[in-house]
C-alpha cells in the first residue's frame, strides 16, 4: 500500500517538473520536448496492440496523419475541442474497418498491409485535394504557442501510459497476455480473438490519430508528405522495441535515447540519416530482441543465481 | 436419457481429401469414450472439429441439443467444451496459477474478481499441482506441464472434456498415476472423449471406444467387443500383415 502511494507520489512529481519544463527551456529545447511527448505518446500505444499481439503496425502514420489534416481541414470552421473529437472519431472508425478486414491476416502480410495502407491514405487525400478541392498545402491558425501544445501531449502521453496501466489490471490485459503466448490456447479457453485484437488497434489507433491532430498546429502549414511521412512510422516500433514492447515503460524508455540520438544525426548527417536509421532497426532487433528492460531484468536474474549458489 | 454430445453427419473435406468421412456418434452424460483408430485416421481432425478449431464442411455437433458446428473456437468453449492439446501447450510467461485462472475467467462460468482463483487453485489441487500454484510452467516436469494443461482444461468447468493423448509420452508409473486421475475425474461426472493409443489405458478408462480408419466409423461399442471386431484389427494391423 505505502509502495503505491509513494509510486503515486513520484508519478505526480515527475509530471509537475515535466509540465514546468516551459519556464525552463528555450524554443528549441521545447521543440525537442514536444516530440519527445509525441513519440512517447506514439511508441506506447503502438505498443499497447503490437506488444501482446506481435503484429508489426507500420500504420502509426496513417492514423498521425489523419489526426493532423483534419485538424488542417476543419480548424477554421469548428471549436478545437469539437476538431479533436472529429478527428479521434475518423481514426477509430478507420481502424475498426481495418482491424476486421486484415487482423486474420498472417503476420508478415500485416505489416506490408499496414505499410501499405498509410501510403494509399496519403494518396488519396493527395489526389482529393488536387483534383477535387485545389488546394494540396493548408493553414493551421489555431492560437498556440509551443508550451500550449507541449502540455497537451504531455497529458495525451500520461493518459496513453495510464490506460497502458489500466489494461494490465483488466480482464482485457489478462487475455492480451494470454494471446501473446498462445492464440490457440486463448481460443479454446474462450477468448474472442477478433474482437479483442480490434478493441486494442482501435485504443491504439485513436491515441496516435489524437498524437497527430495536437502537434499539427506546430507545423503551420501542412500538405501530404509532411503528416504521412512513413519515417515516423518507423522511429515508432524503433523506439518500442529498443526498451521493449510488452513493457508498460519500455517504449517510453526507448524514446528518449534514440531522440537525442536522432536530433544529432539529423542535424549532423542530414543526407545519410535513413542509412543510420536502418543499421539502428537491424541492431536492435538482432541485439535487443525483447527490449532494453528485458535484457536488464534477464541480467539481474542470472547475477542473482549465481550470488546464489 | 438424451445425448450431451451428439455428432451428426459430420464431415470435413480439405480440397480433395476427405479426413473426416460422415462420422456419428452421441455421448452420454457423465460417459467417458474412447476414440480409436490408426495414425492419421482423422481423429485429431474430429477433436478439432468439435472444439472449433476448424468448421466442419457439413454435418451437425449439438452440446445439449444446440448445434455448435462452424462456431468459432471460444464460442464453443463458453458453450461447455474444454480440451488439452496433443503436444503440451502451456502459457510460458504467465505462472502455474494464471494459466488456470484464464479458462476460470473466460470460460463459460466467466467468474469475476477472487472467484477466479479459487477456481483456479481448487482444479489445480485436483490435478496434484496445488503446491506449485507460484511456480512458473517451464520449471515444471513434462507430466507436471500435462497435469497444468488438464487443469486448464477443468478450470473452464467444461460440459465435455477432450483428451487428446493426454496420456502420450508418460513412463509406467506416470502412467498409472495418470488413468487414476481420469478415473477421479469421471468419478465426479464430467463426460469425457478420449483420443488414446495407449490399450492399457483404453481398456481401463472407457467402457466404450468409437474406431475411426481413414475418415470413416468403423466400430462404435463396448471396448471388448470393438477390439475383438475384425475390421479394427485389420485397420491397426492391416498394412503389417498384408506386405
Amino acid at each position: 500500500m505505502t509502495r503505491t502511494v509513494l509510486f503515486a507520489i513520484a508519478i505526480l512529481a515527475g509530471l509537475a517538473i515535466l509540465a514546468l519544463a516551459p519556464a525552463f527551456l528555450g524554443e528549441y529545447g521545447l521543440g525537442f520536448m514536444v516530440s519527445l511527448m509525441s513519440y512517447v505518446t506514439l511508441a506506447t500505444a503502438w505498443a499497447m496492440f503490437s506488444g501482446p499481439t506481435r503484429y508489426i503496425s507500420l500504420a502509426t502514420v496513417a492514423f498521425f496523419g489523419i489526426g493532423a489534416y483534419t485538424v488542417a481541414v476543419f480548424n477554421e470552421t469548428l471549436p478545437y475541442p469539437f476538431v479533436l473529437i472529429v478527428a479521434i472519431s475518423i481514426g477509430a472508425l478507420l481502424a475498426t474497418f481495418v482491424g476486421f478486414a486484415t487482423l486474420r491476416l498472417a503476420g508478415v502480410y500485416f505489416v506490408i498491409f499496414s505499410f501499405g495502407l498509410a501510403e494509399l491514405v496519403r494518396q488519396l487525400i493527395t489526389w482529393f485535394e488536387v483534383n477535387i478541392t485545389g488546394t494540396l498545402g493548408r493553414y493551421i491558425f489555431l492560437p498556440f504557442e509551443t508550451r500550449h501544445i507541449y502540455w497537451q501531449l504531455l497529458a495525451l502521453a500520461a493518459v496513453t501510459i495510464g490506460i497502458g496501466f489500466w489494461i494490465r489490471q483488466t480482464r482485457l490485459g489478462l487475455a492480451l497476455k494470454v494471446i501473446g503466448d498462445d492464440e490457440l490456447v486463448a481460443a479454446h479457453s474462450g477468448i474472442a480473438l477478433a474482437r479483442t485484437k480490434v478493441l486494442l488497434f482501435v485504443l491504439s489507433a485513436s491515441l496516435m490519430t489524437l498524437a497527430g491532430a495536437i502537434q499539427s498546429p506546430r507545423w503551420v502549414y501542412i500538405e501530404p508528405a509532411i503528416v504521412f511521412n512513413p519515417t515516423i512510422s518507423f522511429l515508432t516500433v524503433i523506439m518500442a522495441l529498443l526498451g521493449g514492447a510488452t513493457r508498460l515503460w519500455g517504449p517510453a524508455l526507448g524514446v528518449i535515447p534514440l531522440m537525442i540520438l536522432f536530433e544529432w544525426l539529423s542535424a549532423s548527417f542530414p543526407d545519410h540519416f535513413s542509412i543510420f536509421l536502418g543499421a539502428m532497426f537491424i541492431l536492435i532487433v538482432f541485439l535487443l530482441p525483447k527490449g532494453v528492460l528485458s535484457a536488464v531484468e534477464t541480467r539481474l536474474a542470472r547475477l542473482k543465481r549465481e550470488a546464489n549458489a | 436419457m438424451t445425448a450431451l454430445l451428439k455428432l451428426a453427419d459430420v464431415s470435413k473435406r480439405f480440397d480433395g481429401l476427405v479426413a473426416v468421412n460422415q462420422m456419428k456418434f452421441d455421448i452420454k452424460k457423465g460417459e467417458i469414450v474412447g476414440l480409436l483408430g490408426p495414425n492419421g485416421s482423422g481423429k485429431t481432425t474430429l477433436i478439432n472439429l468439435i472444439s472449433g478449431a476448424l468448421s466442419p464442411s457439413q454435418g451437425s455437433i449439438c452440446i445439449n441439443g444446440k448445434n455448435i458446428a462452424g462456431k468459432r473456437a471460444d464460442q464453443i468453449a463458453r458453450a461447455g467444451v474444454a480440451r488439452t492439446f496433443q503436444l503440451v501447450r502451456i502459457l510460458p510467461s504467465m505462472t502455474v496459477l494464471e494459466n488456470a485462472r484464464v479458462p476460470a475467467a473466460f470460460g463459460a462460468k466467466a467468474h469475476r474478481g477472487s472467484e477466479i482463483d479459487r477456481i483456479a487453485l481448487t482444479h489445480l489441487k485436483k490435478v496434484g499441482l496445488g503446491d506449485k500454484a507460484d511456480m512458473m510452467p517451464g520449471e515444471l516436469t513434462y507430466i507436471d506441464q500435462k497435469r497444468l494443461e488438464l487443469a486448464r482444461a477443468l478450470a473452464a468447468e467444461p460440459e465435455v472434456l477432450l483428451l487428446d493423448e493426454w496420456l502420450a509420452g508418460l513412463n509406467p508409473s506416470e502412467l498409472q498415476d495418470g488413468i487414476a486421475l481420469i478415473k477421479e475425474l469421471q468419478s465426479t461426472g464430467l463426460t469425457i472423449l478420449l483420443v488414446e493409443h495407449i490399450m492399457e489405458a483404453v481398456r481401463a478408462l472407457c467402457p466404450r471406444c468409437v474406431v475411426m480408419n481413414a475418415g470413416t466409423l468403423i466400430a462404435d461399442g463396448p471396448t471388448n467387443e470393438v477390439l475383438a471386431n475384425p475390421d479394427v484389427v485389420a485397420a491397426y494391423l492391416g498394412d503389417e500383415y498384408d506386405a
